[in-house]
């Protein structure tokens, strides 16, 4: 249930977003997020986008991991 | 390279863990962590004093019964189109579930998300009612629902805030807790200021943890440093999805949806200001009030088959899965007894799932 998973926005027709989860696509609500573009990531839980994500923290996960195991 | 990073914080965990000579006792609140302790077996990396408890982070296991008798209640009286997400759909009160009336002509229908539900609203003339559950992740989802205010789209609000439930099972005192690992994504919503009031009452520490088996395993080491140097407080692993203030745009959504009353959870009893009802600016799309008439008659009953299911004790951390007698016995997968047993969020499906006993 509380499950949310990234997603790439592919296109826009506001307040809904096309957005791809590795290939799967899904129509999402995007509004309760700061202005959201396409080519940029969201994280979705039941069909509401709930926060915008920066690539480098979909595609760089392990990158801040290590940081933080420094720390 | 995932594996070495495994590698190196269990052994990181390990190294902590020998500083601290008491059994730590650290319960997460989410059927997600979970599911990433069993299934990359988490709990055999802790070393022999490090005790990974399962709390109630399951949003379909902690509606009561009497929610669930009352939308039966509901559709056995009215000609309405009811959706669920999946998982409620098979919670079983007696003999009968959502499952059930669908397989016996009425028309219940699962959906991924309430805008599917006011989809089929704006494709029927039918009153469409949505049994709305789910902590503060989902809530602003079903609030935009409503704000949207499509005429024949109702909604049936099961939904409870969360962190009240964090401060009632403290106040009961009946378990010991060392430190929280914070659900993520009822965090993305809320933010990770809103547990310092929570840690000033109760001087628990308390880490939000994202999904992964790295994130759960980050979390533990945090809250080990923590107890180590005697520096609590409320951390944040999950910095890159969770914000100190949360999500204002979604927060404002909830707010201008929900009020706030005392909600009974299963397990729990009434739960002061966990419940959230729909407030009276929305009163036409409440489904509460809309049919309030069938309400009338209605008197909640006890389903005795559930006497035995211990599923409120494993939502209070009491007991694991397998100290149940039922635990995949008359209560399984297929034929589950409990909610613990049927959400994909519930520990004893979870436990099942993986075949963790
Ligand atoms: S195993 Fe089944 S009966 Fe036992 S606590 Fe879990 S859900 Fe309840």
């Amino acid at each position: 249930m509380c499950l949310a998973i990234p997603g790439r926005v592919e296109s826009i027709d506001f307040p809904f977003a096309i957005v791809s989860f590795g290939g799967a696509r899904k129509r999402i609500r995007i509004d309760l997020v700061e202005d959201v573009k396409i080519g940029e990531y969201v994280l979705a839980h039941a069909g509401l986008a709930i926060q915008k994500l920066s690539e480098e923290e979909v595609m760089e996960i392990e990158k801040l991991w290590e940081e933080m195991m420094e720390e | 390279m995932r594996r070495e990073i495994i590698s190196k914080l269990s052994k990181q965990i390990k190294e902590l863990s020998d500083q601290l000579e008491r059994e730590i006792r650290i319960m997460h609140l989410c059927g997600t962590h979970e599911d990433t302790i069993s299934k990359y077996n988490l709990r055999d990396l802790m070393p022999e004093n490090i005790r990974l408890i399962s709390g109630p982070g399951c949003p379909v296991c902690i509606i009561p019964d009497t929610d669930l008798q009352k939308i039966f209640h509901l559709i056995e009286r009215k000609s309405i189109i009811l959706t669920t997400f999946g998982d409620m759909a098979r919670v079983p009160f007696e003999e009968k579930s959502l499952q059930y009336y669908s397989s016996r002509g009425f028309d219940v229908r699962v959906v991924y998300s309430v805008f599917d539900a006011i989809e089929i609203a704006r494709k029927s003339d039918k009153p469409v009612v949505h049994f709305g559950i789910g902590f503060e992740t989902t809530m602003p989802s079903t609030a935009s629902a409503i704000i949207d205010g499509v005429s024949n789209f109702y909604v049936y609000s099961a939904h409870r805030y969360f962190l009240p439930a964090m401060d009632f099972l403290l106040s009961l005192g009946e378990i010991r807790i060392d430190g929280f690992i914070n659900p993520g994504h009822v965090s993305t919503i809320v933010g990770s200021n809103a547990y310092i009031p929570l840690f000033k009452k109760y001087g628990i520490p308390q880490v939000i943890a994202g999904f992964e088996p790295e994130d759960v395993l980050l979390a533990i080491k945090i809250m080990l440093r923590a107890l180590i140097k005697d520096e609590l407080g409320v951390f944040n692993e999950y910095r890159r999805v969770v914000r100190p203030e949360g999500n204002l745009k979604a927060k404002e959504a909830m707010k201008e949806v929900f009020g706030v009353d005392d909600w009974e959870w299963r397990g729990f009893g009434t739960v002061p200001e966990s419940g959230a009802p729909i407030k009276k600016k929305y009163e036409d799309q409440d489904a509460l009030k809309f049919f309030e008439d069938v309400f009338e008659d209605f008197i909640p009953k006890e389903d005795r088959r559930k006497r035995a299911c211990r599923c409120g004790e494993v939502l209070r951390g009491l007991i694991m899965p397998n100290e149940c007698k039922l635990f995949m016995k008359a209560c399984n997968p297929k034929s589950p007894v409990g909610p613990c047993m049927v959400s994909f969020e519930g520990t004893c499906n979870v436990w099942a799932k993986y075949g963790r006993y």
